[in-house]
Parts: structure tokens; sequence; C-alpha cells
């Protein structure tokens, strides 16, 4: 039933939609088993000095905005950066374009870490990684056309000689789907969806390797947003392009990526496959933020559904709570949440998870699984008889072997 | 106390039916291109204590009639027609000041972006005894317990200190809960929530819209929400209006609608947004093409030309004519702006097995 939807028999507006390139199959949405990783982050972590006011400006704290990230993306599918606005989702894309220089971590692309390169190693960097930004209408200079606009990057990276630059422009208008007559235009010209298309055939030029897109669809009306989508999917399928796709929205995010890593206050808390965030997950915030969305089938069904309510907003990451950054938050806290910072913990052939009780929804373990491997008691005071685990090192990958939580063993791939 | 002239004060009482009934409600906006027709004809009634959910993509004119139903148009060349009736009183042939006096106590609005919607020069509890002192001639301190109340009640914590600070001391949700408050502190029979949840996150939205429905069992207050998100709408809403070009395309109960859409443009926004349980193989179906251009609409139906369905319509009626609002094969409540004449099965073959296999499934066991 479900192989009926690929093809789409509509046609609209020519200008807007004919050429855009239809391709069948969907290897964006699935995750190749054996694919290499082409960018890995390690123990990523972004602090940003608070100054005080007045004439000697003394950095008084810092917003510990990214702290301890490490994940990887592997060639030609995406990782989805999911969590609330101010978990470090934005800055962790930043650090990997380099906009931002990285206080502590490794980003390896390709094997090279590029987390301190300077400005002139960064520029050949620049064509393998680009970056589509949320905004149509404040990332498109409104004084140049369409054309220099998304020719620039040749002529910077020197790629082709400046007769050759027009019918490249050109050639990348089509493939996002727009009239390549219209490369003297302006951006005011277009509208919103066209604008963001404008935005990825810009970041499309240079034929780079790693995508990070954040939040690409989040300003665009939600007819729009379909288009943009499926128009990413196929560029994906097409070039072969990894994605670091930052969204809020967990549905899309659902659609758009095989892997998905939840973020609060600068902390991954919950990694893995589609399969075990949407289906299976263990962290009492992912659990939280999964029940908050608004589904339009259940409602159909008749009334709402009982949510878990989380209580209050993010703490401030300035001075972020002790222990578990969610506890305050939290439903099922306990003491030892104050105490210890919950590793990242495999519990899944893809899935890791950074809780005390990690658990289904209504299943949380009583005692904390982490204790002894913290060498600590159940309510994280430092137990004596026991030694804490060594091997509790974060690492960007998957191990071959985890805890498996449902049979109280260790599993093996 | 009571300001209101006497005409408007004893009809309120008397008059019983819907609290809200708009009639052909036009707004045209004159400028330099042409004539830019908003609202074109919009009909609709709200009883008190339930909500309106209305959708469309931006420019549909969803946000312009509810500034017309606010007033806020006066004084702008706005060509505001129709008729606004809220409590028996016709809203657009009343003077500015006898609609000052109902602004905010028999109508109020809550807006989608709370940051710029507060004054960031005064306090939050300022701001709010304020809306309360317009409307009751009491003392600051007063009206400043109250905002305190108002403030608790919408879940800020500790809001006797809250209410002296400043709106960017506040977090998103929280100057949400305040505009809430504000919005509510009069007591008004109608509120119209502009977007209320658009800027806010997922966890702090299912909170908000907690809150919203909470305050509307207890206040008995008709609720207008504005939104693009059918989400939201299935959550909160009893009826169901979907806009397209500045008219009503499609309008019923909101289990109705979401089950058995009659329209193409409300088959498109079910199908351009994938949901938490779908196929993740299966393609989004978007709405090919953009929103029309309000200054030069399209002729007939405005929707045709990103209709996929409209070789299925006999003749060129699409086109040349336009479809008018009436009841669909499903009864007198569902109303939609269609010449498709037989939706309901188009949607349960071509449509839901797209969107909603399982459903599907369902549906043809059903027949």
């Amino acid at each position: 039933m479900t192989n009926e939807t690929i093809n789409q028999p509509i046609e609209g507006d020519p200008d807007d939609m004919a050429v855009a390139p239809r391709i069948e199959g969907h290897s964006a949405a699935v995750a190749p088993a054996d694919a290499k990783p082409i960018l890995e982050v390690d123990g990523l972590r972004m602090y940003f000095p608070v100054k005080s006011p007045g004439l000697i400006r003394r950095t008084v704290g810092h917003v510990q905005a990214v702290d301890g990230v490490s994940f990887q993306v592997a060639e030609a599918t995406s990782l989805g950066l999911v969590g609330e606005s101010g978990c470090g989702k934005s800055t962790t894309g930043r650090l990997i374009t380099r906009l931002y220089e990285p206080t502590a971590g490794a980003i390896r692309f390709e094997g090279q870490d590029i987390a301190h390169a300077r400005a002139g190693e960064l520029k050949p960097l620049r064509r393998e990684i680009q970056m589509i930004f949320q905004d149509p209408y404040t990332s498109l200079n409104p004084r140049q056309t369409v054309g220099s606009i998304v020719g620039a990057p040749l002529v910077i990276h020197k790629v082709l000689p400046k007769d050759k630059i027009l019918p490249r422009v050109q050639e990348l208008l089509e493939i996002v789907g727009l009239n390549p007559e219209h490369y003297n235009r302006y951006p005011h010209e277009f509208s919103g969806g066209q604008r963001q298309r404008i935005g990825i055939a810009r970041a499309l030029t240079l034929q780079p390797k790693l995508l990070v897109a954040d939040e690409p669809v989040s300003a665009l009306d939600v007819s729009i947003q379909a288009q943009v989508i499926n128009l990413l999917q196929d560029i994906q399928n097409e070039f072969g392009v990894a994605f670091l796709f930052i969204a809020h929205d967990l549905a899309i995010v659902r659609h758009f990526c095989p892997e998905i890593a939840v973020m609060y206050l600068g902390k991954i808390v919950e990694i893995g496959d589609r399969e075990s965030i949407y289906t299976n997950a263990h962290h009492p915030y992912t659990q939280a933020l999964l029940s908050a969305v608004p589904d339009v089938k259940q409602a159909a069904a008749g009334g709402r559904l009982e949510r878990i309510r989380l209580q209050g907003d993010v703490p401030s990451p300035i001075n972020p709570p002790s222990g578990c950054r969610f506890r305050t938050r939290c439903p099922i806290a306990q003491e030892i949440c104050a105490r210890h910072e919950p590793p990242l913990l495999q519990i899944g052939r893809k899935h890791k998870v950074a809780c005390h009780f990690p658990g289904r929804l209504g299943e949380a373990p009583r005692e904390p699984l982490t204790a002894g491997l913290l060498g600590v008691d159940s309510e994280g005071r430092p137990d004596p008889g026991a030694s804490p685990s060594t091997d509790l090192v974060e690492q960007p990958g998957y191990a071959d072997t985890w805890f498996d939580l449902d049979n109280k063993s260790i599993g093996r791939a | 106390m009571s300001t209101t002239s006497p005409s408007t004060a004893s009809t309120a009482a008397t008059r019983p039916g819907p609290l809200l009934s708009v009639r052909e409600l036009q707004v045209h906006f004159p400028t330099q291109d042409g004539l830019v027709k908003a609202v074109d004809g919009l009909t609709f009634d709200l009883e008190a204590g339930k909500t309106l959910g209305i959708v469309g993509e931006s420019g549909s004119g969803k946000s312009v009639s509810s500034m017309a139903i606010m007033g806020l148009h006066r004084g702008t060349n706005a060509q505001v027609s129709g008729e606004i009736e809220l409590a028996g009183v016709n809203l657009l042939d009343i003077s500015a000041d006898e609609m000052r006096r109902k602004r905010g106590r028999d109508v109020s609005m809550i807006f989608q972006d709370p940051l710029s919607a507060m004054h960031p020069y005064y306090t939050v509890g300022n701001q709010i005894a304020e809306a309360y002192r317009v409307h009751h001639s009491v003392s600051r301190k007063i009206a400043k317990q109250r905002a305190v109340e108002m403030l608790d009640r919408v879940g800020i914590p500790t809001p006797e200190k809250r209410v002296n600070d400043y709106p960017h001391q506040f977090s998103g949700g929280m100057r949400q809960r305040a505009m809430i408050a504000m919005g509510l502190i009069n007591d008004p029979g109608l509120l119209i929530a502009d977007e209320p949840t658009t800027a806010l996150d997922v966890t702090v939205q299912a909170q908000i819209l907690d809150l919203l429905q909470d305050l509307q069992r207890e206040f008995n207050s008709a609720v207008i929400i504005i939104t693009h998100d059918l989400g939201v709408v299935a959550e909160m809403a009893d009826d169901v209006l979907v806009m397209y070009a500045g008219r009503a395309v499609e309008h019923g109960p909101c289990k109705e609608i979401l089950t058995h859409p009659e329209m193409p443009y409300t088959w498109g926004l079910l199908s351009s947004v994938p949901d938490l349980s779908g196929d993740t193989g299966a393609r989004l179906v978007p709405i090919p093409g953009n929103p029309p251009s309000l200054l030069n609409p399209p002729s007939g139906c405005a929707f045709h030309p990103r209709c996929p369905h409209r070789d299925k319509v006999p003749g060129d009626l699409c086109r040349t004519e336009l479809p008018l609002l009436v009841p669909g094969e499903r009864g007198g409540h569902h109303t939609k702006r269609c010449h498709l004449p037989n939706p309901d099965a188009i949607y349960a073959t071509e449509v839901l097995p797209e969107i909603a296999p399982d459903l599907a499934v369902e549906r043809a066991k059903e027949l």
C-alpha cells in the first residue's frame, strides 16, 4: 500500500515545480548498515563567556551552550538533532561549520580534526561542509541577484572560469526546482519557499559532502515545508550528501533522519536509530517531548491524550543543575540524580541513553542502574564496596557490546 | 463600572443564539497596485464556551479577519463590510469609543509573539493592571492585587515577586502566560488567540494549550484559535474553519473535518505534514505551487491552479465559477467550497491510502 505514494502525479506552477527532479526510492530515510562515518564529533564543548558590565569587562561566568557532545554522521545519511530552544543544537551546527571555534573537543571530518583549524586551513574545508539557514528572509543578501548569490562560492574558490559560472548557476537553480531564467532577479521577488530553495542551491554549489541544515523548514508554511523536505531528500539521493538536520519538529525529523540525537541543556540525553527513539524511548525527556506533540490522528479519534506534563522551563545554561541536568523537571528524579551525572550508556545496538533510571514509559526501574558503574550506592553516596567501572568513556560511535536492559545481560552485535 | 451604552447592555443579556456571529465579512485594502481582498465573504457562528479553530497558510486572511473582530482596522484605510455581531451588537456599527470599551472586556486577543506584544519599558504587572483599570475604576493597589491573582492563576511561580519583573526577564512560555493573564483579566466572553504557541517549544506549547483549555472551562469564554498547525486544532477546537485566499473553503465540527475532509486543500494540509507514526519510506505529498496573490486571485475557485483533482470536475467549472460554501454529502454542519461531485470517495480511495494507510484499511473494511 505504501509504495503507491512514491510517484506523485501532481504538476503545479511550472515556475516552481516542474523542473524539480523526481527520483524514486528513499535511501534518505534508511541508514545503510556499513556506512563509514564522514563526521565524528568527540566531547565537543562550547562555553561562551559572560562579561560583567562596565569598563573592565571581567568574565563572570560561562554559558555552557554545548557541553560534551559526541556523535557520528555516516556518509550519505542524516543525523537529526532535536531539543527545545536553548539546548545547544544550533550551536553544535555552527561549531561543525566552524562559524565558532569550540572550547574543547574534536571535530573530525574525514579523519582530520578541524576543531582548531586556522582560516587558511578552513577554506578548502568550506567546499566540503555547507550550511542551510533557518530564515530565508535574512540569509540572502537583498542587494545581490540570485545569480551572484548562488555563484559566489564558485568565484571565491576559483572553481570555474568566469564564463562557465552562469551555466552552472542555471543548472543549480534547475536542480532545486527554480526557473533557471530567473538568475538575474533579486531575493525579494521570490516567496519564502523559493528563497529557501535559493539557499539550498547556494549550499550545493560546491558539491559539499556534508550539509548542516539548521531548521530548514520551520519558517515556511506547511504546504511548502513538504516541498522543501522532498527536495532535500532528492538531493541526498542524487548527490549522496550527508545531513546534520537540526530541527525542533519531531515529526519532520523522524521523517527525514534514520538516526536522531535528543539534546537537553547542551548534552545529548538520548541518541539512537529512529525505532529506538520514537518507539522505544528510554529517557524521560524524550518521552515527554514525544507526548507533547499534538497529533491530528489521535484527536480525530476523540479527545486529547494524557500527556506527560513537564513543569517549568529549561534552566539557565550559565548555572545548570548539578548531576543530571534534566532532574529539575524530571518526573522520576531521585537523590542520585542530583549527585551524579548519568553516563551515556549504550543499551541497544544503536541506542544510547543518559539516565540513572532508563526504562520505557511507566517501566522505569526503582533502583538506579548506573550506581554500580559509578561506584556509589543507590542514593549516590560513595560506596566503599563498589568499584567504579573504568570503561565509561563516551565514544562518538556505537560499541559492539551493550547493556541489555530487558534481559539484564550484555548484548552483542 | 458599567460604561457600555444602555442599548448594547440590554440586548446582550436577553438575546439567545450564538455569542459571535460573523456574516459576509469583507476586509479590503486599497493599495497602489489595486484592491487586496484579504477577507472576502467570511461567515461563521461561535457559541459561548466553544472553540473555533481557523486554519490556513500565511496570507489566507485568518489574522486579518480576527483583527476585524477586535476592531483593529479602525483608523486605517481598510474597507470593512458585512456584519460582526458579538452578543447581539454589530461591532461594525458602533462608534470607536464604544468599541474601545468592548475591546479587552468583551473581546480580547493574545498574540503570537509575546515579546513584541508587551511593552518593554513597563513591568508585566503594570501592563496587566492597566488592562484591568481601563475597564474598572479601582485603585492601583487593587488592580495590582488582581494582576497577581491572574499571574497565579496562569501558573507563574511566586507571582507576587514576578509581577514587578519586566517582560525580558520572563521566558517565552511565561510571557505567553502573562499575555493570557492580561487577555482574561476582564473575563471576556470571546478570546482570540492568534498563533498562541507558534513561537514556543513543544513541551511549553503543551503547557499553554492545557492552560487555555482549563481557563476556557473556568471562564466559559468562547475561543477563536488561529493556527497553521492542524495538530493544535485537533486538540483544541470544537469547530474548524479552513481558509484559503480570503475565503472559508471548509467549515464543520473538528472531528468531522479531520476524518472526512471534502476539500482538496484540506487534504493537502493533512498530507503535507508527517506524523509520528507514519511510514517513513513514503514521500510527503506537498501542495504544489505557491499561495495565490490576493491582488489578482485566480478565477473561479482560488485553489484551482494548485488543485490536483480539478480534472475530475466536469467542464471547466473550477476555472470559471466560484463554488459556493454549501453542505457536502455528509450533512448540514459540514460545509465546503468545492465542485468535486464525490469527495468522500476520492478521499477514501486516493488520499487516505497515501497519508494514513492503516486508516484507509479500516475505512475499506467499514464499507
